[in-house]
């Protein structure tokens, strides 16, 4: 059996995935039959796009003038004093249109379907940002959205779902096993499965089938390539460090990924510790799981000794996923990227920290990178730098964050 | 010879089609699937595949989604079901057992310790089916060499070129999927189905059986007329559910469906 972990001394300057979407032993294409035609269809269309400048001049474009890119590189002065250590900036990503990452992607994949002549998009989500993003671009192409959502996320992210709703989508209930992101997206599948012929489906992280984890990554890139521009421009240099919260990997891929080849920049993925990586109350695929197959692709997963997904703690939604993009598993076995985790608590410390510092509200899933970020500037030397990718704005988590601090809001 | 190829044989020496039942390991309880399996020989069954349950069923409707639930309630897992083929071959030698399910809880166990487990308990074939023929390539032969057949998919979207590396990598039979959709879906269309079979008759030689959407015996015969063998699965499963406090009465109406679907096939 080939499936082994790559021993020998490892190019970075090789692009990966390989043809056929895999990431050393990772990633690879996982589905029934009825799927590959379409997926065949979609890796042809992407790979002549990919080159077309009229495809990427439109998609720069509405990053520019819709997303409002390039986001900001951001030196945090009081959270930096306050940990003592490192310099520490934040890429703004929650500055984008809609508060988040997710909108890059979004945008660059509702830009394949109107290539493809698509007329119907769906989408998975567990926060709801994906969902919100893919209803956004939705409206602004002017193609009808179904969002699939597991029923524990709608109870949790009530006003998400009202923002899909009013932007015109649909948000179809989930009603299957754990009923979070895991079996939405089992669900998106079903449905794909079922409308392949006229329905696009925009999977929200660098995770799924190839060419999903190559093609999110691709748009998401723009993260990374603007970070080391504006190091160059902002501090002469590259950093020493960047920092990025983990659930399918899509925002920390999108800021590895052009950094792969800068190996004096240290890369830290930070995944949802929950409760803490001593039991099973986590979503930590990377520090805890082991190699399995789940949702089109072999990545690490967090299962139990029968190969059967478990459910997966943590405070922020957009973390919950018992799997995580392929390229991450590589980039651990390789030895080129850590992958680290922080609790709960330490997310809502964090939270807290920037708001009172910065002026600047956090995503929770974003506090998780900043919450290692501070462990990590504490201790590193002053003339260090940190980036953090900022992946989101904490407005969709305010409810979450009064109810655990025990604030009827 | 594998008892899959033996089985397809004989029945063409007879004329006849093979019905091939689908249940769940373990729905709902595991002491049900045993019995179960030897209602469906008795009723008419000449092939059974064998769910292995899991957490994550993608290609599946609600129906054996609910049934995955029901059967990893009380922790159905892979060995159990290994250790169910292995006791319906006690007094059962002849009817191959496929099992058929996600590929994640073969990988847990390992290729080559699933293959000797199942070898030892008397499996047939495997058909994963999130397992296609281009990402099976490593593991393939880990099973062929164990004399276990690999049964692939084909769909109405499968490309004629694919087809043929699908019908050279197979082995056993193969299932053709008869429409766009998950398990359970509504009927199917018999026109486009033989159109279909054509096309896969022209590139496939071994057996093809065909599955998804079949729910009575009119439509069973009019499969079989066209094709080697007629699945039938969440037709099944529902009466299971529908019982599932009363395993003989589960039992009963299960054998009523097979028997009709036998009777409309021969005639
Ligand atoms: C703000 C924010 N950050 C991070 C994530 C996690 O996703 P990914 O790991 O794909 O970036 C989400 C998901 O909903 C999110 O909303």
């Amino acid at each position: 059996m080939s499936i082994k972990t790559t021993e020998t001394e490892t190019d970075f300057n090789v692009e990966l995935p390989d043809e056929r979407g895999h990431f050393g032993i990772f990633g690879g294409r996982f589905v029934s039959e009825t799927l590959t035609a379409a997926l065949d269809e979609l890796q042809e269309t992407y790979e002549k796009l990919r080159e077309d400048p009229e495809f990427q001049a439109q998609f720069d474009s509405d990053l520019a003038h819709y997303v409002g890119r390039p986001s900001p590189l951001y030196l945090a002065e009081r959270l930096t004093e306050d940990c003592g250590g490192a310099q520490i900036y934040l890429k703004r990503e929650d500055l984008n249109h809609t508060g988040a990452h997710k909108i890059n992607n979004t945008i660059g994949q509702a830009l394949l379907a109107k290539f493809m002549g698509k007329k119907k998009i769906i989408a998975e989500t567990g926060a709801g940002q994906h969902g919100v993003a893919s209803a956004t671009v939705a409206a602004r192409f002017g193609l009808e959205c179904k969002v699939f959502m597991g029923s524990t996320d709608i109870e949790r992210q009530k006003l998400n779902v009202y923002r899909m709703k009013l932007l015109g989508a649909e948000v179809v209930s989930v009603e299957s096993g754990t009923k979070t992101l895991k079996d939405a997206m089992n669900e998106a599948m079903r449905h794909w499965v079922t409308h392949v012929d006229d329905t696009f489906y925009i999977i929200g992280t660098a995770a799924g089938p190839h060419p999903y984890p190559m093609l999110v990554r691709d748009f998401q890139s723009v993260i990374g390539r603007e970070t080391i521009r504006q190091c160059d421009a902002q501090i002469g240099r590259q950093p020493d460090a960047v920092v990025a919260c983990v659930g399918g990997g899509s925002n920390a891929i999108g800021m590895f990924h052009p950094y792969i080849k800068h190996t004096d920049v240290a890369m830290y993925g930070v995944e949802a510790g929950g409760l803490g990586l001593h039991g099973d109350d986590h979503a930590a695929p990377l520090s805890k799981g082991k190699p399995g197959v789940l949702h089109g692709n072999r990545t690490y997963l967090m299962e139990d000794e029968n190969g059967q997904i478990m459910g997966t703690h943590s405070i922020s939604a957009g973390l919950d996923y018992p799997g995580v993009g392929p390229e991450h598993s590589w980039l651990k076995d390789v030895k080129r990227a850590q992958y680290v985790a922080a609790t709960d608590d330490e997310a809502m410390d964090a939270f807290h920290k920037l708001t009172r510092l910065e002026g600047i509200m956090p995503a929770l899933e974003s506090s998780h990178a900043v919450a290692y970020a501070m462990k990590l500037a504490a201790t590193m030397d002053k003339d260090q730098v940190i980036v953090v990718n900022l992946s989101g704005r904490g407005d969709k988590d305010i409810h979450t964050v009064a109810q655990l601090d025990g604030v009827t809001a | 010879m594998s008892r899959i190829k033996t089985t397809f044989e004989a029945l063409k020496a007879q004329g006849k089609k093979a019905l091939i039942p689908y249940i769940t390991g373990g729905d709902p309880l595991k002491e049900a699937t045993v019995p179960m399996m030897h209602a469906l020989v008795d009723a008419g069954s000449d092939i059974i595949e064998l769910g292995v349950p899991f957490s994550d069923p993608m290609a599946d409707g609600p129906t054996i989604q609910l049934a995955c639930e029901r059967a990893l309630e009380h922790g159905t897992s892979l060995r159990d079901v290994l250790a169910m083929v292995k006791e319906f071959r006690t007094t059962n030698t002849e009817t191959p057992v496929v099992l058929m399910g996600y590929l994640n809880p073969v990988e847990a166990m390992g290729y080559q310790t699933f293959v000797d487990r199942a070898v030892e308990a008397g499996v047939d074939g495997v058909l994963m089916v999130d397992l296609p023929p281009e990402e099976a390539c490593d593991v393939d032969s880990i099973f062929k060499d164990a004399g276990l057949d690999v049964v692939y998919l084909i769909a109405p979207t499968t490309t004629d070129k694919r087809i043929e590396s699908i019908g050279k990598s197979g082995s056993g039979y193969v299932y053709y999927v008869s429409l766009k959709g998950v398990t359970g879906s509504k009927a199917l269309d018999v026109d486009d189905v033989a159109r279909n079979l054509e096309r896969i008759r022209a590139h496939v030689t071994i057996p093809v059986g065909v599955g998804f959407g079949i729910q009575d015996g009119a439509t069973a015969a009019k499969v079989a007329a066209i094709s080697d063998g007629v699945i039938v699965g969440s037709a099944l499963v529902n009466r299971i559910a529908a019982n599932a406090t009363n395993p003989k009465q589960a039992q009963a109406e299960v054998s009523d469906i097979i028997r009709s679907m036998r009777t409309a096939m021969d005639a």
